[in-house]
């Protein structure tokens, strides 16, 4: 073990050097046997050593070929013969850059593995290990210089000296948060409402066709959005619907309320047999489009939320709490599917301000 | 025959008499089990309605009634259609093997020309979707991009991203595209086969169809360019690759790695590290024994 | 055994004494060649984590020159013709186009992906190695808990790093935090909005995941990494239990050049087996996903495995929302976000001075336990792995379902029932198997090992020849130490007055947990694993099998062999 030795005389100023210390665990010990350097089996060392080159060697061919693989096998549609396949180009390019990254790296830790495992001799040394706690001695010793250093600092004699040091770092030390308010905007009243208004034109979403209700059939389901907002996904993002056709008489729920609103209705439906409801899923916000045509079950398959469409989406299993919000539908002028009004409630997740 | 007697006690006999009979055993089995459907061209439609009812009388009508009006175990076929009848028969969905969740795709044991008829027969009693033919679901100059955005918005949340399939609730599936024809795509659109929704021709139109088509018949055939695909599941077998082939590997390397090595160890001068442990045991065994046997 | 002394070339010689003139070097880097690394390959899973880190940089260093991170909106006509005229992000089309259009790009993108894999699953490896073998104790309390600080910053590193590509899955994978995100009481809503720059999914997410994936996090892993490393250097790496082995000293090969040559060695395989990982095994082939749309889902869509978790606490969930006053407190989302990952981390991070508590062991360990040797911990651990792989099993429950054909419900009602049974079961069926392992180790040590000879003695009974364990084997056979028992609670001293460490409830609960920790076999062989047990039976030793003597027997007779 080793120990600091403390020199007579009086307590070091700070900013003294420390001597030395004195014992070394690492010094030279006078007049023993020459130091092992190679491994016992002279005969098998060699044999490992053809075996080791034999795999570097291996790993240069590799490596040679890593670069070959490289600017020969081209990538990208700019590249290739036309006509070609740019997966099949990729594919060949990845398998052979690949193969012959992983030869290189392969050969390479092998030899290195036999070379230490066969080559060197198997030496085990013993280190000693030190004490962790410092000795009482030097302990006491930093705790006194720590407490001359405070007491010359002032700090510990003169409250008014502290206390307005922190009062003038404390802003600063806000300064940062406060600088994160224009990361966005307040949330506002945005969540609570979507693009959709009375008369806006459902259409099929990719295709955009707007529909009639006679283009359905019973058992159908289709994803639309709201017209002319194809390009703008924060509003797709709470606007999405699926309308579920039914064959009469399926579809028959009560009129919900939330509070005094009206969240869902049968009079929102088209001939009572057509219904919209929000594609976003009310636990965390997935797209929940599984419709089970023979169940009539609308699962999501995030958390496998699952609602009952024929009745107002009403949650069945999983973790959702509220069922799907209805988007009241009409059929406007032209006789093509239309929102009658925004949602009746926020779509997609809870959140605290929701009500 | 002697000579297999004779070599009776060979090394390789076990391996070779289970070699024997696994071949025996599957050469018998392909000759008793029936064949699939053959592609034959579809005849001319009204000759074959009679056809198709004797068919119906013989394979359905069982379940489906001798009028397909209906039973308490299936149910109407008037007016399900031509295109519905292709689908599930050309897809040995039907006839039902049992009455569970729901059918699988297996061999059919019809011709294609014998489905055709069945469906030629229903079609007649009520209408309903007919089959499309093949220019129909062709793909040529389909909107592929277009394809993709209908697929990834109507039909991956149950097929999944590449058609692979994926759980529905009450231990259904919505099964893997990969042995789907278009043909048989398109009529499963149409007619909303058991839990699929229907995405008839209003909401989804004949072109539009193609486009879904085209992309899962790109998306089948492309290759996978970073290797194996792991069943195009996505990150499950990907993390079971990580833990069992990464870790397995590299856990199995460290035991190479730090395995005791079989010149003993020594410490840097050469003196052997520790006493040899045969040498000790032999010298302790002889006084053990006679404390230890009674 | 020859050993010609090598002659260090000139210019090495000289070059070294330049930076002695400069650095007083020598003493210094000769105490850290001859520094001691044991070797057992238990001891080999923290590296892969890190040089799976040093292939992160690099590889990342390079897809960050061709990505970019904007959400800008363009019409791709890159390579993959199946995409071409699809709306997409720029950062979805420059991963495309580093998939297939540059050189040796896909490659280091799954390399890249697979490293990030494969270092979070070392990083849990190498974690409950150190928690069975107990090397966590003290002095290593702080080096534990820089590693659980590791592991979440690789869990939201790896978060970041895969949302990048804003391809379907990782988006849907956004929305999802978002949408948790959303759901925290009262802050909820700003933190949603501050971090997404408005609504979800806006175009503020991707620049800003970007300098946090590969700048602020990196930096503080790098960090972190290296406080890691240098805690470890200067305190030295534990040992196992062997022969030769004490808690003063270490035992091993020195570090030059044997951890170098082995070091290196192992950096080739770590670095070659995720090569061969990244040429066979395709990894989040974004061109398969799509770019991201919010009306688009998939089944099957899970994160990455380290996520699974939360995936799975998400699914188990049964719906619960609470709303009063015109606010909503949504719990469905709120438990599974912070409960099961808060019970682990806060238990993980709280062990150790847990272990301290409830045994009164503040001693320095260096020497490892094996863990048969604590069985109320290796219980914990297994509990804990099972609490955590139930609900990561949960998370791919359609999956399971698909693969296995049961039906989906079916298995979250097995998920739901299971997270809180088989984690208490699996504790006491552990601890069981703990403690029948210890008993055969003590029978091993007073009877030593059966050697496979068969003797006949004179009188007609047979007995199978042992022999004693050699030094090497008691090493670590015989390496147990047993915590000591605190005090019985309410034990009051000499005038009456109860231990402190052992009133009021606190108290009671210490001596609950004391007794966990002691429940062991004596060294001496004779207890059966329960603290006020049996008491030693003293006699003459265990009779041979089949000898006539009926009364040494019946002596033995509740007595393990």
């Amino acid at each position: 073990m080793s120990e600091i030795e403390e020199p007579a005389g009086p307590r070091r100023v700070i900013g003294t050097p420390s001597p030395a210390p004195v014992a070394v665990d690492t010094a030279e010990k006078p007049a023993e046997p020459p130091l092992v350097t190679d491994p016992p089996d002279k005969a098998h060392a060699s044999r490992a050593e053809r075996l080791v080159a034999a795999l570097f060697v291996l790993a240069f061919l590799a490596g040679c070929g890593f670069i070959a693989a490289y600017i020969g096998l081209e990538v990208g549609e700019g590249n290739i013969p036309p006509g070609a396949n740019a997966v099949d180009a990729a594919f060949r390019s990845n398998l052979a850059l690949g193969l012959a990254l992983a030869v290189v790296l392969l050969a390479l830790g092998t030899g290195s593995m036999i070379w230490v495992r066969h080559l060197t001799p198997n030496i085990e040394i013993e280190e000693e290990r030190h004490e962790l706690k410092s000795a009482p001695k030097d302990r006491a010793a930093f705790k006194a210089e720590f407490a001359d250093g405070a007491a010359i600092s002032q700090v510990t004699k003169r409250p008014l000296l502290r206390r307005t040091l922190l009062l003038a770092t404390a802003p600063l030390a806000l300064a940062p948060l406060v600088l994160l308010r224009d990361l966005g905007p307040l949330p506002g009243t945005s969540l609570r409402y979507t693009v959709w208004r009375k008369g806006l034109r459902a259409v099929t979403l990719g295709a955009l066709n707007p529909l009639r209700p006679g283009d359905f059939q019973p058992g159908s389901m289709i994803t639309m959005i709201p017209e002319g907002f194809q390009d703008n996904p924060d509003a797709l993002a709470k606007a999405g619907v699926i309308l579920i056709k039914f064959e009469p008489g399926q579809l028959n729920f009560p009129d919900r309320y939330n509070g005094s609103t009206l969240i869902a209705s049968m009079n929102w439906t088209i001939d009572n047999s057509l219904v919209a409801y929000s594609k976003i899923c009310t636990h965390v916000g997935c797209p929940v489009a599984l419709y089970e045509q023979t169940t009539h079950h609308i699962l999501c398959p995030c958390h496998q939320s699952t609602f009952d469409a024929t009745n107002g989406a009403w949650v069945i299993f999983g973790p959702a709490a509220r069922p799907l919000p209805q988007l009241p539908l009409m059929v406007d002028s032209n006789g093509f599917l239309a929102a009658a009004s925004d949602f009746p409630q926020p779509v997609g997740p809870s959140f605290w301000e929701r009500g | 025959m002697s000579s297999i007697i004779a070599r009776r006690r060979h090394p390789a006999a076990g391996y070779a008499a289970v070699a024997g009979g696994l071949v025996a055993v599957g050469v018998l089995y392909s000759m008793l089990s029936g064949g699939g459907a053959s592609a034959d061209a579809p005849a001319q439609a009204t000759t074959q309605v009679a056809q198709g009812k004797s068919l119906f009388v013989q394979s359905c009508s069982s379940c489906h009634g001798l009028d397909a009006q209906g039973t308490s175990q299936a149910p109407s076929l008037i007016g399900a259609g031509a295109a519905a009848v292709y689908f599930q028969m050309s897809t040995g969905r039907m006839p039902a093997k049992e009455l569970g969740a729901e059918n699988e795709r297996k061999p059919t044991d019809f011709t294609e020309q014998q489905i055709y008829a069945i469906a030629d027969y229903i079609a007649s009693l009520g209408g309903g979707p007919p089959i499309p033919s093949d220019e129909q679901v062709s793909t040529e100059g389909a909107n592929t991009a277009l394809g993709e955005e209908l697929f990834s918005t109507n039909c991956a949340q149950c097929h999944g991203f590449a058609g692979a399939g994926g759980a529905l609730t009450y231990g259904k599936n919505a099964p893997s595209l990969n042995a789907s024809t278009p043909k048989q795509i398109y009529t499963a659109m149409l007619t909303g086969p058991e839990a699929m929704p229907v995405f008839g021709d209003g909401t989804v139109t004949p072109q539009e169809k193609r486009d879904i088509i085209a992309f899962i018949e790109d998306t089948k055939a492309e290759p996978n360019p970073g290797g194996l695909s792991l069943a195009r599941t996505g990150t499950v077998t990907e993390g079971l690759l990580a833990w069992l082939g990464g870790l397995g590997f590299l856990i199995l390397i460290a035991m190479w790695l730090t395995a005791r090595r079989r010149d003993h160890a020594i410490s840097e001068r050469g003196e052997a590290e520790h006493a040899s442990a045969e040498g000790l045991v032999v010298e302790k065994t002889e006084a053990e024994h006679t404390e230890h046997s009674s | 055994m020859s050993d010609e002394a090598v002659k260090i070339p000139k210019a090495l010689d000289g070059l070294g004494g330049w930076f002695d003139d400069r650095f007083h070097g020598a003493r210094g880097v000769r105490v850290l060649m001859r520094k001691v690394f044991p070797d057992h390959w238990t001891f080999m899973l923290g590296e892969i984590a890190l040089w799976s880190f040093v292939i992160l940089l690099l590889t990342g260093t390079y897809l960050a020159l061709f990505f970019v991170p904007s959400a800008q909106e363009v019409v791709y006509h890159g390579s993959y013709a199946k995409l071409d005229g699809i709306s997409m992000s720029q950062a979805y089309a420059s991963t495309l186009n580093i998939s297939f259009d540059i050189r040796g790009g896909l490659l280091i993108r799954q390399i890249h992906h697979w490293a990030a894999d494969m270092f979070m699953v070392a990083i849990f490896a190498h974690m409950l190695r150190v928690f069975f073998t107990g090397a966590y104790r003290k002095p290593r309390e702080v080096n534990w808990l820089i590693g659980i600080t590791l592991l979440l910053l690789g869990m939201l590193e790896g978060l970041f790093g895969y949302s990048l590509p804003d391809d379907q899955l990782s988006g849907a994978g956004l929305r999802i935090f978002e949408g948790v995100l959303q759901g925290i009481p009262i802050v909820g809503t700003y933190l949603a909005f501050f971090l997404f720059g408005g609504e979800f999914p806006g175009t503020a997410i991707i620049p800003r995941m970007y300098i946090i994936h590969v700048f602020l996090i990196p930096g503080l892993i790098l960090a972190l990494i290296t406080a890691h490393l240098f805690i470890m250097f200067w305190q030295k790496h534990t040992q196992m239990p062997a022969y030769g082995n004490t808690e003063r000293n270490v035992v091993g090969q020195p570090f030059w050049p044997y951890f170098l040559l082995k070091g290196q060695a192992w950096f080739f395989f770590i670095f070659g087996a995720l090569a061969a990982l990244s040429t066979f095994a395709q990894i989040n082939p974004v061109w398969l996903y799509g770019p991201y749309t919010p009306l688009a889902i998939s089944s099957a869509s899970q994160p990455d495995w380290y996520m699974g978790i939360l995936e799975g606490a998400l699914r188990i969930m049964p719906s619960w929302e609470i709303n009063f006053l015109g606010h909503t407190l949504t719990l469905s989302v709120l438990i599974p976000f912070a409960v099961p990952l808060g019970i682990i981390f806060t238990g993980a991070a709280l062990w150790p001075f847990f272990e301290q508590w409830a045994t009164g062991d503040r001693s320095e360990h260096h020497v490892n336990d094996r863990p048969r040797n604590a069985p109320a911990r290796t219980g914990t651990g297994v509990a804990a792995i099972c609490f955590y792989g139930i609900l990561w099993a949960e998370g791919a429950n359609d999956v399971l379902a698909d693969n296995f054909d049961v039906p989906l419900y079916t298995i979250t009602w097995i998920a739901r029932i299971a997270v809180f049974v088989v984690p208490i079961g699996a504790y006491f069926v552990t601890k069981r198997i703990c403690l029948g392992l210890q008993r055969h180790d003590t029978s091993m040590i007073t009877h030593g090992l059966e050697i496979g000879i068969i003797k006949q003695l004179p009188d007609g009974g047979f007995v199978e020849e042992e022999r004693p364990l050699t030094p090497e084997e008691l090493g670590k056979i015989d390496s147990k130490k047993v915590p000591l028992a605190l005090p019985a609670p309410g034990e009051p001293d000499a005038n009456g007055v109860p231990a402190p460490a052992s009133r009021g409830v606190m108290g009671w609960a210490r001596g609950v947990a004391n007794r966990a920790f002691t429940e062991t076999v004596a060294p001496d062989g004779h207890g059966d694993g329960h603290p006020d047990g049996h008491e030693a039976i003293e006699g003459p030793e265990h009779a041979a099998v089949g000898a006539g003597e009926p009364g040494e027997s019946g002596e033995h007779a509740d007595e393990e062999h």
